[in-house]
C-alpha cells in the first residue's frame, strides 16, 4: 500500500513538473485532481472546525445568541437567489467593515508606534563605532524610506534626493530578502529530489 | 606494625566521631526553614478584565542573601483566611510578583471569579523545607473600563480618525489634493490599451488575503477602477479567487465598475470565479488559466505569499504585461525581479486613491501623508532627544500589550 502512495505521489510530482516545460494534459490532470482535492478537503475542514465546534455545538449546549453568526451566514447564501441577492451585502459589510476596524489599532500599533519606538535610537554610541554606523543607518534609512512613501509631494529636489535614498535602502534590504527566500526554496527543491530520486527511485540514500 | 595498625584505627575513630555530629548538624542547617517572606500584598490588576489578582512580597532574608538557599515560592490562595490554602503558581527566587490570573468563561475549569474576595500567602521554598508569610487579603478582582498603558494607541487613533474626517471635508468642498504620479498605476491604461488591440482578457489576481485584510481592500478598490476601464474598452476580465468571501466582494465591484460604465449588459459573473482556498492548488489553476486563455495582461493585487514568483514567473513565460503590488514584504523583490511594474507596500493603498480621485479615498492618503509627517518630525527629534539621553520622548511611543 505504500508503495502504491509513492508511485501515486511521484507520478504527480512529475505531472506538475511537466509545468516547466509546456501546458500539457499531464499537468492538466494533475491540476484538476489538486483543485478537487484541495477544494473538497477544504469543505470537510471548514465543517468540522468551525461549522460544528463554532455553531453547531454551541446552539446545542443552549447558547442561542450564537443563531445571530448563523443569521449573516445563511444572509450570505442568498447570493444564489438573485432577486434577494442584495441581502448579502449586509453580511459582506459587517465582515469588511468590523475586522478592518479590530485591525487599524493593531496596525497603528504594530506597524507605527512601536516601529518608531524602536528607531529612536542614540545617534552616537560612545566607544562604539560600529553600533553608531548601525544606529545611523537605522534611522536614516527610516526617514528616507518614509519620505518615499510621502505621496503628497512630487520627488524634486533635495525631496527628491532623500526619497532616492530611501527607494536604495529599500531595494537593498530587498535584494538581501531575496537571496534568503531564494535558499529555503532550494530546500523545498531539495527536499522533492530527495523524493522522487531517494524514497521512489532508491538512487540516493 | 600492630602498634601502627593500632594509631591507624584511633585516629580514623577520632575523626568518625567528630565528623558524625558535623554532619548531623549540617543535614539540621539543610532542614531549617527559610526566613519568612514578609510585606505580602495582594490586589487587583490594574488594566485588566478582571479576572487576575496581583500578588507582592518582600523576599526572603535567605534569598539571595543570608543562607541563600531559597530557590523558589509557591503562592497560595484560599476564599477564607483559615480555609485551605491550594498553589496557585510558583515563581523561581528572586521575583516579588506573581498575577494570579483565570478564564473569564465560567465554563472553563480555571475560571477566576471577579468580585470576589480572596486570601493570598507566600511560601519559601529550599531544596529540604519552607516557609510561609502571614495571610493578606481579601483582594477582589474586577475590571477596567480603560486601559491605561493604551492611552498612546486612543490618543493616536483619535488623532488619525480628526485628520481623516478633516482631508475627507476639505475634498468634499472640492479643494485640489495632490497625490504624485505613481508609475505603476500610470502603466494601467497602457496595460488595458493592449489587451483591448490583442484581443485577450485582462487577469486580476486578489492574493491570498481575506476580506479583512487591507491589501485586498485596496485592491478591490483598484479592481473597481479596472473593471470599469476593461467595460469601456470591452476587454474581457478574468478574477479567479481563493477565498469565497473575496470573491462575493469581487463580483460585487466589477459589477459596480460595469455599471460606473454604462454597460451593465456586458458584466459576466462566471467570469469571476472561486477555485480553491489550499494555496498551491489555486495556484497551479491560476497558472493554468494563464497559459490557456494567453492573457494579456496580468495583475497581481493584494495579500501574497509564497506564490508570488510562481505567478509572475509563469505571466512572464506568457508574454504579458505584469503589474504588482503587495505589502508583505518578502514577497515585494520577487515582484520586482518578475513584473514589469511593482506598487511597493504602501503605493498599493495609495494607487487606490490615485485612480478612484475620491473625496473618500483622497482624504485617508492626506491624512496618512499628514501622520507621516509627524512620524518623520517625531524620529528626528526623537533621534536626537535619545543622543542627550532625554527618554520622556521615547515614553510617548511607548504601548502596554
Amino acid at each position: 500500500m505504500e508503495t502504491i502512495g509513492i508511485w501515486i505521489a511521484a507520478l504527480l510530482t512529475l505531472g506538475i513538473f511537466s509545468f516547466l516545460y509546456k501546458d500539457n494534459p499531464f499537468y492538466k490532470f494533475c491540476e484538476s485532481l489538486f483543485v478537487g482535492v484541495s477544494a473538497g478537503y477544504w469543505f470537510v475542514t471548514t465543517f468540522w472546525q468551525v461549522f460544528m465546534p463554532k455553531l453547531a455545538d454551541n446552539l446545542v449546549a443552549g447558547r442561542f445568541y450564537y443563531i445571530i453568526g448563523a443569521i449573516f451566514g445563511v444572509m450570505m447564501l442568498l447570493r444564489l437567489i438573485p432577486k434577494i441577492g442584495w441581502i448579502s451585502r449586509w453580511s459582506l459589510a459587517l465582515v469588511v467593515g468590523t475586522t478592518a476596524g479590530l485591525y487599524f489599532t493593531r496596525y497603528l500599533v504594530s506597524n507605527g508606534m512601536v516601529q518608531v519606538q524602536y528607531t529612536i535610537i542614540s545617534l552616537y554610541v560612545k566607544g562604539n563605532l560600529s553600533q553608531t554606523i548601525g544606529n545611523l543607518v537605522i534611522v536614516i534609512g527610516t526617514f528616507s524610506g518614509l519620505i518615499y512613501f510621502f505621496f503628497s509631494k512630487e520627488h524634486k529636489g533635495a525631496f527628491g534626493g532623500l526619497a532616492k535614498l530611501g527607494i536604495w535602502f529599500l531595494m537593498l534590504s530587498f535584494g538581501a530578502s531575496f537571496g534568503y527566500t531564494v535558499m529555503s526554496r532550494m530546500s523545498l527543491l531539495i527536499g522533492r529530489m530527495d523524493f522522487l530520486l531517494g524514497t521512489w527511485l532508491g538512487l540516493i540514500r | 606494625m600492630r602498634k601502627k595498625n593500632l594509631k591507624i584505627f584511633l585516629i580514623l575513630t577520632f575523626f568518625c566521631f567528630l565528623i558524625l555530629p558535623l554532619s548531623q548538624i549540617l543535614a539540621q542547617v539543610d532542614t531549617l526553614p527559610p526566613a519568612t517572606p514578609t510585606e505580602v500584598r495582594a490586589g487587583d490588576t490594574p488594566n485588566d478584565n478582571g479576572h487576575s489578582i496581583t500578588v507582592t512580597w518582600k523576599l526572603s532574608a535567605d534569598d539571595g542573601a543570608g543562607r541563600k538557599d531559597v530557590v523558589a515560592y509557591e503562592i497560595l490562595r484560599s476564599e477564607s483566611p483559615a480555609g485551605e490554602f491550594v498553589v496557585r503558581g510558583m515563581v523561581p527566587a528572586g521575583n516579588n510578583t506573581y498575577q494570579d490570573r483565570g478564564a473569564k468563561e465560567k465554563e472553563d475549569k480555571n475560571y477566576f471569579p471577579p468580585h470576589h474576595d480572596f486570601y493570598y500567602k507566600v511560601r519559601a521554598k529550599t531544596l529540604k523545607s519552607y516557609s510561609e508569610s502571614e495571610v493578606a487579603g481579601p483582594a477582589t478582582a474586577y475590571g477596567q473600563w480603560f486601559h491605561i498603558g493604551k492611552l498612546p494607541v486612543f490618543v493616536g487613533t483619535l488623532a488619525f480618525t480628526i485628520m481623516v474626517l478633516t482631508f475627507i471635508g476639505l475634498a468634499r468642498k472640492g479643494k485640489e489634493l495632490y497625490v504624485r504620479p505613481l508609475a505603476g498605476i500610470d502603466a494601467v491604461d497602457d496595460a488595458i490599451g493592449r489587451a483591448t488591440e490583442m484581443g485577450r482578457p485582462i487577469l486580476y489576481i486578489l492574493g491570498l488575503g481575506t476580506a479583512a485584510d487591507i491589501a485586498t481592500i485596496a485592491s478591490l478598490t483598484i479592481l473597481n477602477r479596472i473593471a470599469k476601464k476593461t467595460a469601456e474598452h470591452k476587454t474581457k476580465i478574468i478574477v479567479p479567487c481563493m477565498d469565497p468571501i473575496v470573491m462575493s466582494v469581487a463580483q460585487e465591484t466589477v459589477k459596480a465598475g460595469y455599471l460606473d460604465a454604462g454597460r451593465p449588459d456586458m458584466y459576466q459573473e462566471e467570469n469571476i470565479f472561486y477555485i480553491t482556498s489550499m494555496q498551491f492548488a489555486y495556484v497551479a489553476a491560476v497558472n493554468g488559466i494563464m497559459l490557456r486563455e494567453k492573457t494579456a495582461t496580468n495583475f497581481y493585487l493584494g495579500k501574497f505569499y509564497a506564490e508570488s514568483l510562481i505567478l509572475a514567473e509563469t505571466g512572464s513565460v506568457a508574454g504579458s504585461i505584469q503589474i504588482s503590488g503587495t505589502d508583505e514584504i518578502a514577497q515585494i523583490p520577487f515582484f520586482v525581479a518578475a513584473t514589469d511594474f511593482t506598487l511597493i507596500g504602501e503605493e498599493l493603498y495609495a494607487a487606490s486613491a490615485y485612480l478612484g480621485r475620491e473625496p473618500l479615498l483622497l482624504g485617508a492618503l492626506k491624512a496618512q501623508d499628514l501622520a507621516k509627517a509627524i512620524v518623520m518630525i517625531s524620529l528626528a527629534l526623537g533621534a536626537f532627544a535619545a543622543s542627550f539621553h532625554l527618554d520622556f520622548f521615547l515614553r510617548l511611543f511607548s504601548v502596554q500589550m
